[in-house]
């Protein structure tokens, strides 16, 4: 007997908990963040339902500030698929004009993301919702279940998650609860992009370096995706040869410096690169714990 | 299409030769090292970005053990809750790979309180670092873990002695705790045992061999890790069982059954049948990762397509033709109770397989984890690890653990709190001296009267075991009524008569039999269990 390799194993346990969920989920949604993550997710439930299509529809929280490539892109996969998907805004956050440079990342986080999220699932009444989140991202991450039990109020609480022990998930629920579900929980960032391009995934241009151009700001490279970002005194365009790692709010979201322009560019600075995906993150540096807080407060 | 798509054709992507994953487990008492010895392969693999190694500065000033040495603990106790205690309450999974393997490992709380989740973080391993401190040698933790360990059906073990650096290195002490150790888990039935003199706060023996211990002989840990062989027994390729996880129909023209193969391979044109029901068919083709193929193997998330228009729904599962796979109510466990309530036997839902459905719980002995010994009993204390009855309202389709991993592993649910209350894995399916339970019985009544008037199944009887008794039959009629008229003509016709009025005798008897069950197919059961809810 042949054994399967790595990224099948990982692939075929992927798939096993996608079709879980729609086994025993009356109302679950992919949360779709357009990122390298969301694509490979993506393609799985392709998979996992061939010769059919998923038969749930997909979920963008819109921040109103991810980069223009990325929606560009989004609507353009959604299109060639044929699949539903649900744009939500928080519409009183942008009603009241959160401006992610005045109001700083925490409020725009929690306003525009969070809030936002919990508005949508709490409008369509979603009762398990697929996100791409790895173990290997962050610490908390590396906590938690893949069938990972929300209250009513989406509060997580990393001190009662229920055993998960071998393929036997326990997806009952009482009304108001909910799951978010990590499929790709036992992926690391190189499983990923390997298996990105095993399958020849199609992804966001902005994960391969090209000129772009970009402001030097909080010891980051931040690219001006548009108007909205006025310069501070003494900052100045450049146009230099950059990429990103993560794909996120574009103020938030640090570019690297690159020539890596294929797959195999990229990986191969993956592997040498000796600072974590997550780095290039905002939003994950307002203190140790952050991350968990955040999640109980309902974000992914 | 103006879809991005960012492949040029040129990019031809080295693929790195797949490498064997390893799961494995470091488990063992309260304060053993664990967390520190997976934050040193972690940090000994270069699995950790100079930017975590940072944060891991400031962090181990602020909640470190070591003073102002780095606690690599803090690597992997990532709530707030375990830095501030300098506990583990939560198993955490971390990944590290070297040039020859990929490393899935779960770090275990050694807290008894959260046994629990050490014995999730088991449940899945090939196989389980024990740790050790020196100092205070193998503690009833040590053994509990070791009995779940082996429970679950972990094969092989790594004994870490760890914290050497604080008995000065002595192969005195080392050479103890291992006879110790030995002692203790040798009615376990461990395939290997391999005891390792280690340091995890130092380093000693993880990387690379110690100095400080030049009595050793054995390897260093992850040269260990990286070359062990945990390959399963491979299953008989031409068995298969696949339990239906979910009904795929598209369309009109579309019907398949997807799951994951638990056992064996499945291959188009395969004989094979639906448990329970037992009806017969074959595999028209196979749904793939890959698209359609002709064969599939064990751990594949397939669907199937079979050749006629039979029933199936999730819980049920499809197995090769001459598989014996047991459909039964009735089974005997060991499981680990795991609510902070007593098990009462009351209320609960057992969940295995792809299935779930009411059942009954007898607890008949707990075991002591420091002796072994099994006590009788009708109640466990939380963790208690004890042997069981199960008794389920509707048929299983069963398998005893040593045997299938999937379908011999069942949990239990409790009805109203929705609290996954134990974890186990079945012994002995339909044990012989079933006690007769009400629920059983009522049961079975209906079942009894559907066999006795329920026509050959076709299904279970292979064409030549259908006509040879026929032929025999229709040979004895011939032959009496040679002998009763002495003519050959009418002995001959009355012998095929036999033989053509019994195949249209049966045919009305099945047509009969399947209009006065029709209406009973359903079995009510199924909604019960179908929402999940
Ligand atoms: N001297 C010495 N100290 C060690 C060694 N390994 C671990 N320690 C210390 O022992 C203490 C407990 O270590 P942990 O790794 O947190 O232990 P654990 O087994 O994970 O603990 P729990 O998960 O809470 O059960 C910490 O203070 C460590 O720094 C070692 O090899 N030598
Ligand atoms: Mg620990």
């Amino acid at each position: 007997m042949i054994q399967l390799t790595h990224l099948q194993k990982l692939e075929a346990e992927a798939i096993h908990i996608i079709r879980e969920v729609a086994a025993t989920c009356e109302n679950p949604v992919l949360l779709y963040s357009i990122g390298k993550d969301s694509a490979v997710l993506l393609h799985l439930v392709m998979k996992a339902f061939a010769p059919g299509k998923p038969p749930f529809p997909l979920l963008h929280v819109d921040t109103t500030w991810k980069f223009r490539e990325m929606i560009a892109f989004r609507d353009a996969r959604i299109a060639e698929l044929g699949l539903e998907l649900i744009v939500h805004t928080n519409e009183e956050g942008r009603a009241a004009g959160v401006n992610l440079f005045a109001s700083g990342s925490r409020l725009h986080t929690d306003v525009m993301k969070t809030q936002a999220l919990r508005q949508a699932l709490d409008k369509y009444k979603f009762d398990a919702a697929f996100g791409g989140a790895r173990r290997d991202e962050e610490r908390s991450r590396a906590k938690e279940r893949i069938f990972s039990m929300r209250s009513p109020e989406h509060r997580w609480d990393p001190k009662s998650q229920r055993p998960e022990p071998w393929r036997l998930f326990n997806t009952r629920k009482r009304p108001g609860e909910s799951f978010r579900v990590f499929p790709l929980s036992n992926w690391t960032e190189a499983d990923v992009w390997d298996y990105v391009a095993l399958e020849k995934i199609p992804v966001v241009p902005l994960y391969f370096a090209k000129p772009r151009p970009v402001v030097a700001r909080d010891g980051m490279l931040i690219m001006r995706d548009d108007e909205r970002m006025a310069l501070r005194a003494g900052e100045e365009i450049e146009m230099r040869s950059v990429r990103f790692r993560t794909l996120g709010c574009y103020p938030l979201t640090g570019a690297v410096e690159s020539n890596a322009s294929t797959l195999s560019g990229i990986i191969a600075e993956m592997r040498s690169s000796r600072v974590s995906e997550r780095q290039g993150r905002l939003i994950d540096h307002d203190g140790g714990a952050s991350m968990e807080q955040k999640k109980q407060e309902g974000y992914f | 299409m103006n879809a991005p798509l960012n492949l040029p054709a040129a990019d031809i992507f080295p693929i790195a030769a797949p490498a064997a994953l390893l799961r494995f487990i470091t488990c063992g008492s309260v304060d053993d090292g664990k967390s520190t010895l997976i934050g040193r392969l972690l940090y000994d693999t270069g699995a950790v970005p100079d930017d975590q190694l940072a944060s891991l500065h400031a962090d181990s000033r602020r909640f470190g053990t070591q003073g102002d040495a780095l606690d690599l603990a803090l690597l992997v106790d990532g709530l707030a809750a375990e830095r501030e205690q300098g506990i583990t309450i939560d198993v955490a999974y971390r990944y590290f790979s070297t040039p020859r393997r990929a490393f899935i490992v779960a770090d275990t709380p050694g807290h008894e309180q959260y046994t629990r989740n050490m014995a999730t973080g088991a449940s899945g391993a090939d196989l389980a670092i024990i740790l050790v401190d020196a100092r205070k040698g193998v503690l009833a933790q040590t053994r509990r873990h070791s009995f779940i360990v082996s429970m679950v059906g972990v094969r092989r073990v790594v004994v870490a002695i760890n914290k050497m650096d604080l008995v000065g290195f002595d192969e005195g002490v080392f050479t103890a705790i291992a006879n110790s150790y030995r002692a203790a888990t040798r009615h376990l039935g461990f395939e290997q045992i391999v005891f390792i003199p280690v340091s995890a706060l130092r380093g000693d023996n993880i990387a690379s061999l110690s100095a400080d211990t030049p009595w050793y002989r054995g390897r260093a840990l992850i040269d260990y890790l990286e070359t062990v062989d945990v390959s399963a027994l491979a299953a008989d390729p031409a068995s298969l069982r696949m339990p239906v996880q979910w009904v795929n129909r598209p369309n009109a023209h579309f019907r398949g059954f997807s799951g994951t193969i638990a056992l064996g391979a499945a291959h188009v044109g395969q004989d094979v049948k639906i448990l329970p029901s037992g009806r017969r068919t074959r595999i028209a083709s196979i749904v793939t990762a890959l698209g359609e193929d002709s064969s599939a193997q064990q751990d594949e998330a397939v669907t199937l397509v079979l050749e006629d228009e039979v029933d199936a729904s999730r819980g049920d599962v499809i197995v090769s033709a001459q598989d014996e796979a047991p459909v039964a109510r009735v089974f005997d466990g060991r499981l680990l109770w795991m609510s902070e309530r007593a098990a009462s036997g009351q209320g609960l839902i057992v969940q295995q397989g792809m299935t779930t459905a009411n059942a009954a719980l007898s607890i008949r002995t707990q075991i002591d984890v420091n002796t072994f010994a099994e006590q009788p009993t009708d109640s466990l204390p939380v963790n208690g690890i004890g042997r069981v009855r199960i008794r389920s309202e509707k048929p299983l389709v069963l398998a005893t653990y040593s045997q299938d991993r999937t379908l011999g592993a069942f949990t239990l649910i409790d009805r109203l709190t929705n609290e996954t209350v134990a974890l186990g894995v079945i012994d002995e399916v339909n044990p012989a001296d079933l006690p007769q339970g009400h629920a059983a019985v009522a049961r079975k009544a209906p079942d009894l009267w559907r066999r006795l008037l329920a026509p050959a199944d076709s299904s279970s009887e292979t064409l030549a075991e259908a006509l040879s008794w026929r032929i025999v039959s229709a040979l004895i009629v011939t032959l009496l009524a040679a002998v009763a008229t002495q003519t050959a003509w009418i002995a001959l016709l009355a012998g095929a008569a036999d033989f053509a009025l019994r195949l249209v005798l049966r045919a009305a008897h099945r047509d009969a039999f399947k209009r006065a069950t029709a209406l009973r197919q359903v079995d009510p059961e199924q909604n019960a269990d179908g929402g999940g809810i």
